[in-house]
């Protein structure tokens, strides 16, 4: 049943898009763009931010969706950027620019949809943080060990080890770091030392260059997951 | 009791039952008003006079569900005559014996009275329950709770036997689409459909979820159900398990209600027993148990995809849809999900045929709904209507009319997330589609009624307030969403109101409707929209004014004194906790308006009524 094509109707342009996949997608194969902040092509979609919303169905009855998850169906109309969908986008870039007042991303984000002030009241100066998730994700989905996780509802809600305490599943990679979108995460690298959600983690160097390669805690992970010896990842890229 | 290995001998044993001897009953609420108010002493204080007056086995002493009209607690129910008393407390029970079950004389004083004085001792002539029609509630003052002996014999089970006496599952979703029975959790999904969509969905394993996560301030239809009469929900259960062909069952419930857990738990022990649960119920070759799901009191796990988070031990957060639980639910198997009202509802429709049931109601709204009818009424309590009930019968003659004899400002309906309706609306038929249309919602059925001592500004952030709070936060609109409009609202009732916050709030209040991820968003609105909708003017003195017309915005009050008729007793000043009246004995004193708290306390104890307030 993937391999079905399913014909639908995209801004007015009637398009085939693989079963099972989703509008966002299907619509970025037509070349059609639809904004997204929360969503990342190597993470489960989850539908956090609500910037990819369409509109979907026939007026008088359409609905909102975020295009993220969900999946196209025969016959399905989807608007884009109609006036509601717009809105809504502006809306929530509105929300998020009092959000997280630091987060370069959103305001270009949001000054591309014309936004440039937020009616709303401001948090932070420093905030930057848009809770999109994208850094647990990663965590969980691509590293697979879960060391961060979503804390606490909406008043207090934040991204934090469990306790806010050093944990001990994480491995140090710094993937979570990486993916985030407004760069909030804290990271430092001294000495052979890399700093990240507070814990401290001794970096390997390379047998052959001596150039750090990775925490010994994430070497460890690695020899772990493959089965090898630890000993075989302490020679780095560039010299294996 | 015997384990019951076919239809035959359950109902055999129900014959056994029911041929034996019923001496009159005193049965005492145990529901959750009267609980606190002290229902237990009066339940010892029964058995302790019952055995000195030699009354011990032949008057039966229960503890009932809720009885209702939990503003006279506590309450008793005496059977076969049906007499209802109130607010009883431990010391009013030797004159009950000695009058009531020794004599067979009704006491005025423990009667319900009319306004006009006249005195109602039974049941069927208090308007509170002229009014009701009670399906779900029907055994609430009959049985005890953890008898299953007193839920067969008031015909319990009688609807599995009928539907393992030879129907099909079919049939059975059949007669539930028949009946327009909807869901009473809120979203008013019609159960029929519901059943059959997950029947249809290939797959060997599926499961049924009782949702008993009821977190509405002020609501306790759930909650009275599960304590009173759990056996209901676990016969709906049983059928709905063997309609969707699913072997397991689950009942979500909060923890903080520890007697409905415990209740449920000793049902569930009850029927597996006998042989309702567990393998070949009835020797009908259906297999099916139920488990408890503890969950820890987050408001958005009522949300169903947030409840299946919860229980696969994630966090509880909603996940988008499609996929409907129907089809992916808990732990990715086909599961449908209905509210503890729900349950409760589907031995009555087996029993007595859908068309008994879709002839109670409204076109599109089909059989009783609970309500916890709270807040400026005489009579607050729970209530079963048929759906179409009009709020002004609700209000004025279940209710019994405004507290204090005040007058009518409006009614939210449906939870934190329903919205306030104006008294333009009184005439309006209680359904799912009529209070949409006027901006509010069936939700689970809270219903709450409000004078003109409420003002609407504040009700809008008192409800915000916990809809922030409970908002889950992961998607944008509702987390900043609900969090800025909480702001204005509180500005608004600061007096730092502007006029451009009324048509700010509107624009993000339909970005959060449209876009927000689950129903708690979306909802969210509902306080915030209906009350500017219908009460424009009352915003506007907040923010052009800077008045509070009902006098409850604190920051826009101002306390005086009345020096006519200020004897100067001092009694605000040794009250006052801010030091702020002054004045010499015997003289009308002052309030310092710069020290004053406004915290009320000064008029509460002046007994010339020399305090003013005005705003």
């Amino acid at each position: 049943m993937k391999n079905d094509s399913v014909n639908l109707t995209i801004d007015g342009r009637k398009v085939a898009a693989a079963a099972g996949t989703t509008v966002l997608l299907a619509a970025k194969a037509e070349g059609i763009d639809i904004p997204t902040l929360c969503y990342h092509p190597e993470l489960k979609p989850e539908g956090h931010c609500r910037l990819c919303v369409v509109e979907i169905g026939e007026a008088p009855h359409t609905r909102l969706v975020n295009s993220c998850t969900f999946p196209v169906a025969p016959g399905l109309v989807v608007q884009t950027a109609s006036e509601r969908v717009l809105a809504s986008r502006r809306m929530v870039l509105e929300l998020l620019l009092a959000q997280a007042p630091a987060a370069e991303l959103i305001q270009k984000l949001a000054a591309d949809m014309g936004v440039y002030e937020t009616r709303f009241k401001k948090g932070h100066p420093q905030a930057r943080c848009i809770l999109c998730g994208q850094c647990v994700r990663t965590c969980r989905e691509v590293v697979g060990v879960s060391a961060i996780s979503m804390a606490f509802r909406t008043p207090g809600k934040k991204v934090a080890t469990p306790f806010a305490e050093e944990s001990e599943a994480c491995i140090g990679c710094g993937s979570c770091v990486f993916i985030c979108p407004t760069n909030v995460i804290a990271y430092s690298e001294k000495d052979g030392v890399r700093t990240v959600w507070g814990r401290h983690f001794e970096l390997q160097p390379c047998q052959k260059c001596g150039n750090y390669i990775a925490p010994k805690a994430q070497l460890e992970h690695w020899a772990k997951i493959t089965g090898e010896p630890v000993e075989s990842f302490y020679t780095c890229r560039d010299c294996r | 009791m015997p384990k019951f290995e076919s239809i035959k001998q359950l109902e055999k044993y129900r014959g056994k039952l029911l041929s034996s001897r019923k001496p009159p009953q005193v049965l005492v609420c145990g529901g959750p008003g009267c609980l606190p108010m002290g229902s237990e002493e009066v339940a010892a204080a029964f058995k302790s006079q019952m055995k000195k007056r030699g009354l011990k086995g032949k008057v039966v002493l229960k503890e009932s569900g809720c009885q209702g009209m939990c503003a006279k607690a506590v309450k008793l129910m005496l059977r076969p005559q049906e007499i209802t008393y109130q607010h009883i407390t431990a010391e009013d029970v030797p004159l009950i014996v000695e009058e009531t079950l020794m004599n067979g004389r009704i006491v005025d004083k423990f009667c319900y009275q009319e306004p006009d004085g006249a005195i109602k001792a039974h049941k069927s002539k208090v308007p509170f329950y002229q009014g009701q029609l009670p399906i779900v509630l029907s055994r609430m003052d009959l049985i005890d709770p953890g008898s299953l002996d007193d839920y067969l014999a008031a015909g319990g089970y009688q609807a599995v036997q009928k539907v393992f006496g030879g129907m099909k599952p079919d049939e059975v979703i059949d007669a539930m689409e028949r009946s327009g029975l909807r869901g009473r959790g809120g979203g008013g999904f019609p159960t029929g459909r519901k059943w059959r969509l997950c029947r249809e969905v290939p797959g060997e394993v599926k499961y049924i979820i009782c949702n008993g996560d009821e977190g509405d301030p002020g609501a306790f239809m759930d909650r009275a159900v599960m304590e009173g009469d759990p056996h209901a929900v676990l016969e709906g259960m049983i059928i709905g398990g063997f309609a969707i062909g699913a072997n397991q069952g689950f009942i979500y419930v909060r923890h903080e209600y520890p007697l409905a857990v415990k209740r449920l738990n000793q049902a569930i022990e009850q029927v597996r027993k006998v042989g309702l649960l567990g393998a070949n119920i009835l020797g009908s070759g259906f297999g099916f148990d139920i488990k408890i799901s503890k969950g820890a009191g987050a408001f958005v796990c009522g949300e169903e995809t947030a409840l299946i988070a919860s229980m696969e031990g994630q966090i509880g957060e909603p996940h988008p849809r499609p996929p409907y639980p129907a089809v992916e639910g808990l732990w990715g198997k086909p599961t449908v999900i209905n509210n503890v009202e729900t349950w409760a509802n589907v031995a009555a429709i087996m029993n007595n045929g859908p068309e008994w049931y879709a002839g109670i109601g409204t076109e599109n709204s089909k059989g009783t709904k609970v309500f916890s009818l709270v807040g400026a009424v005489n009579n607050t309590g729970l209530v079963e209507v048929p759906m179409g009930t009009t709020l002004k019968q609700m209000v004025f003659e279940l209710g019994g009319g405004i507290r204090g004899g005040g007058e009518f400002k409006a009614v939210q309906t449906g939870g934190p997330s329903g919205g306030c309706i104006p008294k333009q609306f009184l005439d309006l038929p209680v359904d799912y589609d009529s209070l949409q249309s006027v901006g509010s919602i069936m939700g689970s059925g809270g219903m709450i009624v409000m004078d003109e001592h409420s003002c609407m500004v504040d009700v809008a952030r008192y409800f915000m307030s916990f809809l922030h709070d409970e908002s889950c936060g992961k998607c944008t609109p509702c987390r900043e969403g609900t969090g800025q409009l909480l702001e204005i609202l509180t500005a608004i009732t600061k007096g730092e109101g502007r006029p451009e916050h009324l048509p700010l709030m509107e624009e993000l209040c339909a970005t959060m409707r449209d876009a927000s991820l689950c129903g708690l968003g979306q909802s969210a609105v509902n306080p915030v929209l209906s009350t500017i909708k219908y009460f424009r003017k009352e915003y506007e003195a907040h923010i052009n004014q800077k008045k509070c017309p009902a006098l409850v915005c604190r920051a826009l009050l101002k306390y005086t004194v009345d020096p006519e008729t200020c004897t100067g007793c001092l009694a605000c000043v040794r009250e006052c906790p801010a030091n702020a009246i002054h004045g010499e004995a015997a003289e009308p004193q002052d309030i310092d308006q710069e020290l004053c708290v406004k915290c009320g306390m000064c008029q509460a104890v002046c007994k010339f009524d020399a305090v003013k307030v005005e705003s």
